[in-house]
């Protein structure tokens, strides 16, 4: 894999510049045939920009690339596809209202004399969402599936048909580790047989599963590549180069006192796959809920927070049971709920970032009163929050939609912040953040919980569990499959879990 | 990294000067720039544009359009569309005018009745075309082409097709022809309104939600936003300024009319969409909405003293509603 073959693309001096940001600063790289190639950096960095400007999405503004030694621009994605490089980009580009398989040949079904032909369709699809392990419903509407599913429709639909780049924008953001592991033993398969894979993440340990080498952005600049030969398992040095510090202890624990009950599942039953769920959440403690794509775990956080119906037993908040429940109760009530998908149900991605911070909170975070806003104080309450969660750049009059998406995730956060409410439930709140990032979020979990509040963790990402859980449900097929607290807590346990083995309560030891 | 900025932003993308100016002006819209070269080309072709009683012209006409204009666009922010409005007015006219010619001996009384009688039956076009769009979730452009049939009918029986006379005197003296401080009262009436809609936008909580639940409804949501009240709240804005624009109407033509205000849905939604509001919701400034009225008062004043026949007048308005709604994808795909 060393540099005697001519490489199959080389980037020379790209540079891309947004009104007052420069995303991409005379970067230049080269991927090699058959090489996986990582793209690093923080939120913002400008990793997505430059796959973008790859992919023929957006051009550049001066520099040039060329593909098997010859200068190429692609005007489109699609041209890009036929010259054989394939992308999956970080923000789905799924058409919510058609099916799996609708959006698996969208633009490109088979016609026969000018109208489309069905057949074989339902195979094809099948083959290209097994290669990345998705068991979803061909027929079911892509808007009604879980970000998971979506994420793994989209990959799919990147892989159908051949080529020479393979490009993956943080595939595994939303991803569960069953699902990764496949993605990522399938990327190792195809670079084997000489596919090239540019490939973006913030899982640092992707990197030594499957990266040959790395190149390092930060604020637009390359700042470091390495090399087969250098050491890229070292994960402190590559967080040293892509944020410039050395890193920050990622998971804090400060001394927590366990309270009351704040909020008690009795039986939950809720839409689609919550079939019987019994938990309870304390003041002052950090409990997760962990489980595989599937399992019911984003549905009982949904359902708590009326999102998604609950059709038998009980929700009760501060001992008084609630039935019912919509968001805006459940916020009266101190239950707040971050999204995980930030698109659909986190940001409206038109207004402006100090709107999105303060979407139907501005009675809570106090910049309202008797439905007139302080719009000074709004500015100002947006701006404190930029600033704790790190949103960058922190220009909050900027449309959201023109932040990169970890900032966009960050935004969802400081939102949830705004309201002073004593049960937090974080539905995958790392999605697609950086490992600074990381701990940031982190610091502010462990925060709430030392002030008595309760905090629940869902997540597909076993570390964060294992980190920062107190204790952790772990979910399998809709039900809690296991209960584990302190010591009990241990990669083993909660994996072995995953698949329904039953363990029960008797491993708790108080 | 704060050098890069300034060198960004004094260079911008690949084509420099030219991609610059364009960005700005789908910033800004177009409009203010169209809009003066009209005037210029108005002046020169006639001097009598510019004559102050013709302005005054232009303001007074544009009046009614200012109104529902501004309705229109509340909706529109919600990600939503009222084709009702303009039978909303020939409903509003009918009944104001049947109301007040009915009270005996006329005076106050029967000018208060008439108003209050022609605004409930506009909330309640309102509260219908919210209460179905919110809670049965049909989409508003069925809902609103529904209630247009339903009030047009209910207009041409009630005044079996003929104008409603009988109006007090004083009404149309005061409402429709009347002065204030030298100035047409009707003109004092949408400048409040004006104002008020200013800070209800953006300086209440509703304003605030009206723009969310455009830009995401679902996000609106699960921020806590109770985003079936604001449908309904906009849809009730909505009507009740196109209520009173029918009621100032009323008293300018003096009798009641089911055959007033056809023409308000496609200008009042050609109008708002010049003003750069975005028909996918969330996005929309009222000062640029009220050129955009301004925009269509002069174009069609213009035109009628250039003696512009009115079937000519017609293609032209489609033309710029159409320009007018290609500049907004642009705009959106930038
Ligand atoms: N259309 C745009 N207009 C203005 N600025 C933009 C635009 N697109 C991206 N940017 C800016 O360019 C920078 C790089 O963004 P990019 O999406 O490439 O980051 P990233 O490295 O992919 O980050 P993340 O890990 O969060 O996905 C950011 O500062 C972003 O705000
Ligand atoms: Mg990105």
């Amino acid at each position: 894999m060393t540099e005697p073959c001519e490489p199959l693309l080389r980037v020379e001096n790209l540079t891309r510049r947004f009104p007052g940001v420069v995303a991409l600063n005379d970067v230049s790289l080269a991927v090699a045939p058959g090489e996986v190639h990582v793209l690093l950096g923080e939120n913002g960095a400008g990793k997505s920009t430059l796959i973008k400007i790859l992919a023929g999405v957006q051009p550049p503004s001066s520099g040039q690339m060329m593909l098997e030694g010859r200068p190429v621009s692609f005007a489109s994605p699609r041209e890009a596809k036929e010259a054989g490089v394939s992308t999956v980009f970080q923000e789905l580009s799924l058409v919510p209202t058609l099916t799996v398989t609708e959006n698996l040949f969208l633009g490109r079904l088979p016609t026969r004399g000018g109208l489309v032909t069905r057949r074989g369709l339902p195979a094809l699809a099948k083959e290209a969402l097994d290669r990345v392990g998705a068991e979803v419903r061909l027929d079911a509407r892509v808007g009604s599936l879980p970000r998971s599913a979506q994420q793994l429709v989209e990959i799919a639909k990147g892989l159908m048909g051949s080529a020479k780049l393979l490009i993956l924008d943080e595939p595994t953001a939303s991803l569960g580790d069953r699902e990764s592991d496949q993605l990522l033993a399938l990327v190792k398969k195809l670079s084997a047989e000489g596919v090239s894979v540019i490939y973006i993440t913030h899982r640092l340990k992707e990197i030594a599963q499957i990266g040959h080498r790395v190149t390092v952005l930060r604020d637009g600049n390359y700042v470091g590549g390495l090399g087969p030969d250098d050491e890229i398992h070292d994960n402190n040095r590559l967080v040293e180069l892509m944020t410039g510090r050395k890193p920050e202890k990622l998971y804090p624990r400060s001394p927590r006192s366990t309270g009351e009950e704040r909020l008690v599942l009795q039986e939950l039953h809720a839409a689609p796959d919550v079939n019987g769920v019994t938990m309870e959440f304390r003041a002052g403690e950090i409990v997760g809920i962990a489980g595989l794509l599937g399992s019911g775990k984003s549905s009982v956080g949904q359902a708590c927070f009326g999102l998604s119906r609950v059709t038998g037993g009980k929700v009760v908040i501060d001992g008084t049971e609630v039935t019912r429940i919509t968001p805006t109760m459940a916020l009266r009530r101190g239950l707040v709920y971050y999204p995980s998908d930030r698109k659909r149900q986190g940001l409206a991605l038109v207004r402006p970032m100090y709107a999105n911070i303060t979407l139907g909170s501005l009675g809570p975070a106090g910049v309202a009163r008797f439905g007139m806003v302080n719009r000074r104080k709004e500015q100002a309450t947006a701006r404190a929050h930029v600033k704790r969660v790190n949103i960058r750049p922190g220009d909050v009059n900027r449309r959201a939609e023109l932040f990169s998406g970890g900032n966009q995730q960050k935004a969802v956060l400081a939102r949830g912040l705004l309201h002073d409410a004593d049960i937090h439930i974080f539905d995958e709140p790392t999605v697609g953040i950086d490992v600074n990032a990381k701990a940031d979020v982190y610091r502010v979990m462990d925060d709430l919980a030392q002030a008595g509040k309760a905090v629940v963790l869902i997540s597909s990402d076993l570390p964060e569990i294992l980190g920062m859980s107190d204790r952790v449900y772990v979910m399998h097929d809709g039900r809690v499959a296991a209960h584990l607290e302190g010591e009990a807590i241990t990669e083993g346990s909660v994996l072995a879990s995953f698949f329904g083995s039953k363990t029960n309560d008797r491993e708790i030891k108080v | 990294m704060s050098a890069d900025i300034v060198a960004g932003t004094a260079q911008t993308t690949a084509g420099g000067l030219h991609s610059r100016l364009f960005n700005r002006l789908l910033e800004f819209g177009l409009l203010p720039v169209l809009l003066v070269v009209m005037v210029v080309v108005f002046a020169v072709a006639e001097p009598r544009f510019l004559a102050m009683d013709n302005l005054e012209n232009i303001g007074r006409q544009s009046v009614y359009l200012l109104l529902i204009t501004m309705a229109q666009m509340l909706v529109l922010l919600c990600a939503e569309l009222d084709l009702s409005v303009g039978a909303t007015v020939a409903l509003v006219s009918v009944i104001t005018a049947l109301t007040m010619s009915s009270v005996a001996g006329g005076g106050t009384s029967a000018i208060i009745l008439g108003v209050a009688a022609g605004l409930g039956v506009g909330l309640l076009v309102g509260l219908v075309n919210g209460v179905v769009v919110a809670y049965l979730k049909v989409p508003s452009f069925m809902v609103t082409l529904g209630t247009t049939s339903v009030a047009t009918g209910a207009a041409l029986l009630l005044s079996n097709g003929a104008p409603v006379t009988g109006i007090p005197l004083a009404f149309s003296d005061t409402w429709g022809t009347g002065v204030f401080l030298g100035l047409p009262v009707p003109i004092i009436v949408a400048v409040l309104v004006a104002v008020a809609v200013y800070v209800v936008l953006y300086w209440t909580t509703l304003g605030r939600n009206i723009y969310a639940v455009g830009g995401n409804a679902d996000a609106a949501k699960v921020a806590g936003i109770r985003v079936n009240w604001v449908l309904i709240s906009a849809f009730l804005l909505c009507s009740g300024l196109t209520a009173l624009s029918g009621i100032l109407l009323t008293a300018r033509v003096a009798s009641g009319e089911a055959t007033l205000g056809t023409s308000f849905v496609l200008l009042s939604i050609a109008a708002a969409v010049l003003g750069g509001t975005s028909l996918f919701g969330g996005e929309g400034r009222l000062g640029l909405v009220i050129l955009g009225v301004v925009f269509i008062g002069v174009l069609s004043n213009g035109m009628n003293l250039l003696r512009v026949s009115s079937y000519v007048q017609q293609l032209v308005i489609g033309v710029v509603l159409i320009s007018a709604v290609a500049l907004d994808r642009l705009r959106a795909r930038r």
